[in-house]
């Protein structure tokens, strides 16, 4: 899968903004987001910590808790609208539909059940299965994300399983029930780091195997770049440029995204010192006008303090930034 | 796990060691019972002969060993007061107790879990917010008010439950239980509920804390995001693992409870071993007390024991790195 496909998206976020009601008013962490997801793709999202990656893959889930809300826009799954379901349907389609993979294998199982248990659990809660069925799909699942001897391991405590091992299992976990949509909140970074290419290769592996699409959330450039088809990157909840990884990459658009680029380390390159992005991501709290990168951004001019720039189309994706005209997507 | 057990048991050994020496050098603070144990014109040969009857001619170590050998056969001496064995005293005495507090902790467990976790899952309610505030009542107040308060009204007022005293009791070998009669029965709600009261409070409070503690953590989320049944995810996941500082308290309440029994058995005249301990304090019943004690100390070390040996049955990481 490349790009954009032609066919009906899978997932399709439309202005998708979620707030916070605090003491001093209400604050806005996710400002206004539009993507789509075709089947089977995987769309990697990148950010500084706060940029509002999480909370979109959580308000996809329907795991917001409060005091966060969705205050505007929709979410919609397979053409239908999921940021309004009830509890019941929406609990119904996590694990079955929408599968989720966090960042600490540590601790995202429970330690005092099994594997097996815990597998054969979510099987069962999403499909009409025999206990014994159960057991064999999740013996499969298990030799499947590469366990070895899963016939015997399937009975052990989380803890007799190393972090790299627990990572397999809860992916296993997270696509027993056979969900088309996967969203995998840095599932590496806890990761040592030479087990996160196995993992990430695993979980490529995985979803390709089973038809799920990704939306892998991270921070690591080089992660996305490995795994994603599409990058959609974030700065202080909103995306500011989104398109096809390899021409992100290469050739990014936004000043921010250029920015990113150009401070991850490259093998042979002779730069004494890596360029970085001078300043920090502005708190919820402080948001400046206008476009909120303009204080941090080489090539700010008069419109970019005043007014936020929407996203207008670049080749193969959309970036939001005053240097470049068009029409709104 | 046998090692570990092994070495618990040396430490309990320790512990009630160290006990039985207090309880020995009580004696020894009490001045010499000869005088009181012989008649004022008493020769001194009769005081020889009666020292050496009683083995406190012996160095201090030989009748340290000779009183803990005792113990551990269950003999603690004769009581100065009822000049009967102790050991004979307290086995009358122990069931009223044990009964007691086995009745109060089974209350306690029953209200507070269930209080605890509903508290847990919905911290905001109206009704939440009444039983927390009820809870600092509970906790704030001392128990013997309650006890009276129960007594004014149940008994005074209402006249449903007697307001002394253990009802018809039956005899089932040297144990006499009172579960078993319905006037047994209605004798034990007031005393239980006021020796229950303070825990129900304390375990209901404990549970609230830390089932929210354990609905934040990540193998919760991860169960919810998969989908599982609130149910599933509530009392399969999260319930299981609140459990463990549950279990060390409850069990330390349980030997405090045996402890603090003398306060309820006082108010309500309950024939256990909290109201024998009262009554040799005020006649310096010596051997009453150390028996006491030891007792105290010995039910305590035993509980620490099961509670440890609980957490190998619930949490499967400890029975494989012992």
């Amino acid at each position: 899968m490349t790009a954009q496909s032609k066919t009906s998206p899978l997932l399709s976020v439309r202005d998708l903004s979620i707030c916070f009601d605090t003491r001093h008013g209400p604050l806005r962490a996710v400002d206004g987001i539009t993507f789509d997801l075709a089947p089977g793709e995987i769309l990697g999202m990148v950010g500084e910590s706060g940029a509002g990656k999480s909370l979109t893959g959580t308000a996809i889930t329907g795991l917001l808790e409060r005091p966060g809300r969705i205050d505007r826009g929709e979410i919609r799954f397979e053409g239908q609208r999921i940021d309004n379901l009830p509890a019941e349907a929406m609990r119904r389609l996590r694990g079955r539909k929408i599968g989720a993979i966090f960042q600490d294998p540590l601790t995202s199982l429970n330690p005092l059940m099994t594997v097996g248990q815990q597998l054969i659990q979510t099987i069962r809660t999403h499909m009409n299965l025999s206990r014994e069925a159960a057991r064999r799909r999740a013996i499969e699942f298990l030799g499947e994300v590469g366990i070895p001897a899963p016939d015997a391991r399937i009975d052990q405590y989380p803890h007799q399983f190393s972090g790299g091992m627990r990572q397999r299992v809860v992916i296993a976990l997270a696509l027993c029930a056979e969900p088309s949509l996967v969203i995998a909140d840095e599932p590496t970074t806890a990761l040592d780091v030479s087990i996160q290419a196995q993992i990430l290769d695993l979980l490529k592996r995985m979803c390709r195997e089973h038809g799920a699409a990704v939306i892998l959330v991270t921070h690591d450039m080089g992660v996305i770049a490995e795994t994603a088809d599409r990058v959609a990157v974030m700065y202080s909840g909103r995306v500011v440029e989104i398109g096809p990884v390899e021409k992100v990459v290469r050739a990014p658009h936004h000043p921010y995204t250029k920015g990113l680029m150009q401070s991850i380390p490259r093998i042979g390159s002779n730069a004494e010192r890596l360029t970085q992005i001078d300043g920090a991501m502005p708190r919820l709290t402080a948001l400046p006008t206008g476009c909120a990168f303009h204080p941090r951004c080489p090539k700010a001019f008069d419109a970019c303090r005043s007014t936020k720039p929407v996203a207008v189309p670049v080749e193969g994706g959309a970036v939001a930034c005053h240097l470049y005209q068009g029409e709104p997507v | 796990m046998v090692a570990f057990v092994i070495r618990r048991l040396l430490q309990s050994v320790l512990v009630m060691l160290a006990v039985a020496l207090i309880a020995f050098t009580m004696f020894r603070f009490i001045g010499d019972p000869v005088n009181s144990m012989l008649p004022e014109n008493a020769t001194a040969e009769d005081r020889q002969t009666l020292r050496e009857n009683l083995g406190l001619d012996q160095p201090v170590t030989v009748q340290f060993t000779r009183f803990v050998s005792g113990v551990a056969k269950g003999e603690f001496g004769i009581s100065y007061r009822n000049k009967r064995p102790v050991a004979e005293m307290i086995a009358e005495r122990l069931p009223a107790t044990l009964e007691l507090v086995l009745a109060a902790a089974v209350f306690a467990l029953l209200l507070g879990v269930p209080i605890g976790i509903y508290t847990a899952l919905h911290p905001k309610g109206v009704l939440s917010n009444i039983l927390n505030i009820g809870s600092l009542i509970g906790i704030s107040v001392p128990t013997f008010v309650t006890g009276i308060l129960l007594i004014l009204i149940f008994s005074v007022w209402l006249n449903w439950l007697p307001s002394f005293g253990r009802g018809e009791t039956v005899q089932i070998g040297w144990w006499s239980t009172g579960f078993l009669t319905v006037s047994g029965l209605k004798s034990l709600i007031l005393p239980a509920i006021m020796l229950g009261l303070f825990q129900v409070t304390l375990i209901m409070r404990l549970v609230r804390a830390e089932m929210m503690e354990v609905l934040r953590s990540d193998f919760v989320r991860f169960a919810k995001a998969r989908g599982l049944t609130n149910r599933a995810v509530n009392f399969g996941h999260a319930l299981g693992n609140t459990l463990m500082p549950v279990i060390t308290i409850v069990g330390l309440q349980l030997g405090s409870m045996i402890a603090f029994a003398i306060i309820t058995e006082t108010v309500f005249q309950w024939p256990g071993m909290g109201l024998l301990f009262i009554q040799a304090v005020s006649f310096a019943d010596i051997p009453v007390m150390s028996a006491y004690l030891v007792l105290v100390a010995l039910v305590f070390v035993a509980i620490n024991m099961i509670v440890d040996l609980l957490y190998f049955a619930i949490d499967p990481r400890l029975s494989v790195r012992a």
